[in-house]
């Protein structure tokens, strides 16, 4: 049975202190050619029930791999990701994909949204394997693009199509929303409205929701901002008052 | 791009190596058999006769054209061979005491030639001694005009007359039942009572020569010595045999090679566009290098080159390594002394020219599209791809499909030119297997028609001369005979209009129940008391309908000509005839009731004992089983068949192989960023494999009835393309032959798929996601 978005905001408030995932000394090494890169030097974060964070820091500082490895895309090289009771850095190829298929929602920068399916069959994709899925259209209605169900990728704009891509990541009613650079493909005026879609999702639906950015004028929207810098984290803030997308500059 | 590459390699190399194998075999052959007449002086016009004076030939030998005249004694006999207890037949044929045959000379194997004079000596047939393992010394009997006569071998021999070595009405050739032997004038002469006579011609003529006047003329002179029809060399049967065989060879060599040439292009074209596709970046900071249209055409055009090269090259390796091992089986059927395996320098260029054009005729509007394609928009991704709803979405059963099946066929119906291709190439894999092996169904067909629907009996006796019917009684007589049945055959020329062809009248009794001749359905009908009956084919070689009068010149006896109406045209896969009802007949000969033989059923726990009595009737010529000639048959059919079904099962699945390899390497390139991002929605590995490879099953599923129709369509065209007098090919496909097709496309489109599985399984989903399109 899925639950209501309404009766979902009362059990959860944001920030009730859940931990949602509980990272420890977290490392990541890989090559490229034959230089070893070390994406994440061993990094303890939790994330928390319903809030809305964003990892910042400039491209090479590990936040994607942060990211990658949360949604059980990416291997660890050491330390330990447990989501909920589950061991992340342990779990194979099957329970990742289990894992990703009932509890993740991902939003990526160039929204990978299949192109032979319209923005409706793009989210019933996702519901119809899911367990308790809301309808796509209520899914599409939630980002604000009930009138457009019918149209392909390439009829909508580029804001559309992320907010496809965001509809299509909720729609599972997933417990965590990932979004790596949900606007970096995009102006300052779609990405708002995009924003505010991830901002809504938050708010009434309780999901947790990383976004990892290298544009800090999205981090004032966020409950707690995570710096990240070369593998490390260098500062965590926490925000008290948080700004709505709409009054976000960058 | 490398697996794509080496699967269109593969399949040019096929194409090639099929056209190689089949021209190169046939120019050999061709060139060998040339080679072979010339050397032995092979014949240009015979005539057989009844018996005539040696002086004739003088008379002969004036015939304006004539160059070269042979007088031999040609005459059959029956042999008994030790630990072989099936009857044998031979055709004794004589060689001049004095010096060496002018024409049709024999090339000595083993051993020497006959003494002149000397009554017991032979030299037989290479294939006969080999059949037999008979060495030089070996004896054996033979009646010889009803006496009995120990024989001595003392050579084996290969004769351009005996390429092909059939008993007359046989349908293969039978190396243990019948024999070529060549004795020495004298002594055959004096065997069948023509000392100073002969009873066969041979002729060769100058080139000037009208070989039709000559064979008039000829017929004329031996008209009143029994001729029974001159025949220039088209005719003869070693040699019809061998043309029919190059016919069907050329035909092959042009459907079947062109049939690969046609989906290594369409392989080739889409891979060519696809490399475009992922190149476009690399072509535009080229072009913004300086680089012109033309260098960017020509890079492209290199990489077509280079594949067709690679491909022809290996296919005339292997078409070489095909064409001798065919070449080889072809010798185990048609004796030569040699065989001058040659490859010809235009037929390497063929291959060549045609591949090379034809490829770059399919590649030209890509290599075009990539070289006029400007920097600046080269250097922007490729607009992402648009769908529209399709077709069958107006069906209402769309509703019920899952998204997955949504984006198959919305693939599908994007680029509709491509997958009808698919399907044509896949659906071609399967057309061309079974063209390739019908024949053994066809054959099937022939043999179960001839042998068990219109002839039935079990054995067949012919008399040396036609016999009274009474002869019949003495037949019945013997042990093991349960059913005797006369016929009568008569030799004739059939002619109507301007058009004649020489044959025999067959005569059989009202209700015989042993010979049924068969309409078009296959289904008995009665023979008319009066007028004539034919089979269809000469029907049509004469132009004649049931209504029309055919004249009729009787090669034998009192030689009547007469005019008699045709009544019927009957269905018959091997050889051309007419029938009469045998009263009819006898009355249009003339004569009381006379036989040329029997049609007997027999019990199977004497016949042995039956055909050592058979072989000691002086009456009895010869004697065929029809059981030991069918299986005689498959036998020599056996090794030929094996070899042509994993030839073709090799390269149709090398067609269904490439034709899926490569669209699902094209399909996985343009989707694997779809893929992987359903992959990483949480989607299992089979789910993404199921729209990848569902795509290319629907492909498969589709083409193989398609394959299975079009391979029927090309044996209907082969089949048509290669009837003659000799035989006419039935369209007969058995459920076993197109299960065998859709098995070895299902089985290599799953090889293939199994690759690209292996590939899926692999997709860096974290990459994938990183790219923009």
């Amino acid at each position: 049975m899925s639950r209501s978005p309404i009766e979902r905001q009362i059990e959860s408030s944001p920030i009730d202190g859940k931990i949602v995932f509980k990272i420890k000394g977290l490392t990541k090494v890989y090559g490229m050619g034959e230089i070893m890169v070390h994406a994440l030097r061993g990094v303890d974060l939790d994330f928390y029930s319903s809030e809305l964070v964003v990892l910042l820091g400039p491209s090479g500082s590990g936040k994607s791999t942060l990211l990658n490895i949360l949604g059980g895309l990416d291997t660890a090289t050491s330390g330990q990701v447990t989501y909920r009771e589950r061991d992340l850095t342990r779990a194979n190829e099957h329970d990742l994909t289990e894992y990703r298929r009932f509890h993740v929602g991902f939003v990526f920068q160039f929204y990978n949204l299949i192109p032979s399916l319209t923005a409706l069959e793009n989210v019933a994709v996702v519901t119809e394997i899911a367990t308790h899925p809301m309808k796509p259209e209520d899914a599409l209605k939630i980002v604000g693009l009930g009138e457009r169900l019918h149209h392909f990728p390439a009829q909508l704009s580029g804001g559309e199509q992320q907010r496809v891509a965001i509809a299509r990541a909720i729609a599972k009613n997933p417990e965590v929303l990932l979004c790596d650079e949900p606007t970096g493909a995009l102006d300052l005026a779609t990405g708002v409205v995009v924003l505010e879609a991830l901002e809504r999702v938050n708010r009434e639906l309780g999901t947790t929701t990383v976004i990892i950015t290298h544009n800090s004028g999205i981090a004032d929207m966020a409950d707690r901002v995570v710096h990240l810098s070369n593998g490390l984290i260098s500062e965590v803030v926490q925000h008290t008052v948080k700004k709505r997308p709409g009054e976000l500059q960058w | 791009m490398k697996g794509q590459v080496f699967a269109i390699v593969l399949i040019i190399v096929s194409g090639v190596a099929t056209y190689v194998m089949l021209i190169s075999t046939m120019n050999s052959l061709n060139q060998t058999r040339d080679r072979f007449y010339l050397e032995y002086g092979f014949a240009e016009v015979f005539a057989s006769l009844k018996r005539a004076p040696e002086d004739l030939k003088t008379q002969i030998s004036k015939i304006p054209g004539v160059e070269h005249v042979e007088t031999r004694v040609v005459a059959d006999v029956k042999l008994d061979i030790p630990g072989f207890d099936e009857p044998v037949t031979g055709r004794l044929v004589s060689v001049p005491d004095h010096g060496k045959p002018l024409l049709n000379k024999l090339h000595i194997r083993k051993g020497r030639s006959v003494e002149p004079l000397r009554e017991d000596e032979v030299v037989v047939s290479e294939t006969f001694a080999e059949a037999h393992k008979m060495s030089l010394g070996d004896r054996f009997g033979a009646v010889i005009n009803g006496r009995w006569k120990t024989l001595v071998v003392v050579g084996t021999a290969l004769s351009p007359e005996f390429v092909l070595q059939v008993r007359p009405g046989a349908i293969s050739p039978d190396f243990k039942r019948y024999a070529v032997l060549w004795m020495g004038r004298e002594a055959l002469g004096t065997a069948y009572d023509m000392k100073g006579a002969f009873n066969d011609v041979l002729l060769t003529l100058s080139p000037a020569a009208k070989t039709s006047e000559v064979l008039i003329q000829l017929d004329g002179l031996l008209a009143r010595y029994g001729g029974l029809g001159s025949y220039e060399r088209k005719d003869q049967m070693s040699h019809r045999f061998l043309t029919e065989e190059f016919r069907q060879l050329e035909r092959s060599s042009k459907v079947f090679p062109l049939i690969f040439v046609a989906v290594a292009v369409f392989l080739l074209n889409v891979v060519i566009n696809r490399t475009i596709q992922i190149q476009r970046e690399q072509i535009a900071i080229l072009k913004a290098f300086g680089y012109s249209h033309l260098d960017i055409g020509f890079h492209y055009f290199q990489m077509v080159l280079l594949v067709v090269l690679f491909g022809v090259a290996g296919g005339i390796g292997v078409g070489v390594w095909f064409g001798k091992g065919l070449g080889n089986i072809y010798m185990e059927f048609y004796r030569f002394p040699y065989l001058i395996y040659e490859l010809e320098w235009n037929v390497v260029m063929t291959a060549v020219l045609i591949n090379l054009g034809s490829a770059l005729l399919g590649t030209f509007h890509s290599l075009r599209k990539a070289s006029m394609l400007p920097p600046a928009e080269a250097m922007r991704p490729e607009p992402p791809a648009r769908y529209r709803k399709t077709i069958i979405e107006h069906l209402r059963l769309w509703h019920l499909l899952s998204q997955p099946a949504r984006i198959i066929f919305r693939n599908i119906e994007r680029r509709p030119i491509k997958s009808c291709l698919s399907i044509a190439g896949i659906a071609l894999a399967c057309a061309i297997l079974i063209a390739a092996i019908f024949w053994k169904d066809a054959v099937d067909f022939m043999v179960e028609v001839q042998f068990k629907l219109s002839q039935k009996e079990d054995l067949a006796v012919t008399f040396v001369e036609p016999t009274s019917r009474k002869a019949i009684y003495e037949l019945n007589g013997l042990k093991g005979v349960q059913y005797a049945e006369p016929y009568r055959s008569v030799p004739a020329k059939f002619r109507f209009e301007h058009r004649s062809y020489r044959t025999v009248i067959r005569g059989i009794e009202s209700g015989s129940r042993l010979h049924s001749l068969l309409n078009t359905d296959l289904k008995p009908v009665e023979l008319p008391p009066e007028g004539i009956v034919l089979t269809d084919y000469l029907g049509t070689l004469l132009g004649i309908q049931p209504g029309d009068q055919l004249t009729i010149e009787v090669l034998e006896g009192a030689r009547p000509v007469r005019q008699v109406p045709v009544v019927g045209l009957i269905n018959q896969y091997i050889g051309v005839m007419g029938y009469m009802d045998m009263n009819a007949l006898n009355v249009l000969m003339r004569e009381d009731s006379a036989i040329s033989g029997a049609n007997l059923m027999v019990d199977p726990l004497h016949q042995t004992d039956l055909y050592k009595k058979l072989i000691q009737m002086p009456r009895v010529v010869g004697a065929v089983v029809r059981e030991d000639e069918i299986r005689n048959f498959y036998e020599t059919q056996a090794e030929a068949f094996l070899f042509f079904t994993f030839i073709a099962t090799l390269l149709a699945g090398t067609i269904a192989f490439g034709v899926v390899y490569n669209s699902a390497r094209i399909t996985l390139s343009e989707r694997s960023r779809e893929l992987a991002s359903l992959r990483v929605l949480g989607y299992t590995r089979a789910e993404i494999s199921y729209i990848l490879l569902g795509e290319l099953g629907l492909f498969t599923l589709v083409a193989i009835p398609l394959g299975l129709v079009g391979g029927r369509v090309i044996c209907t065209y082969l089949a048509a393309t290669m009837g003659s007098d000799l035989f006419r090919i039935p369209v007969v496909v058995y459920p076993a032959t197109y299960s065998l097709a859709a098995t070895v496309v299902v089985v290599s489109a799953f090889l293939s798929s199994l690759i690209v599985r292996h590939r899926l399984d692999h997709l860096d989903l974290v990459a994938v996601l990183k790219t923009k399109e």
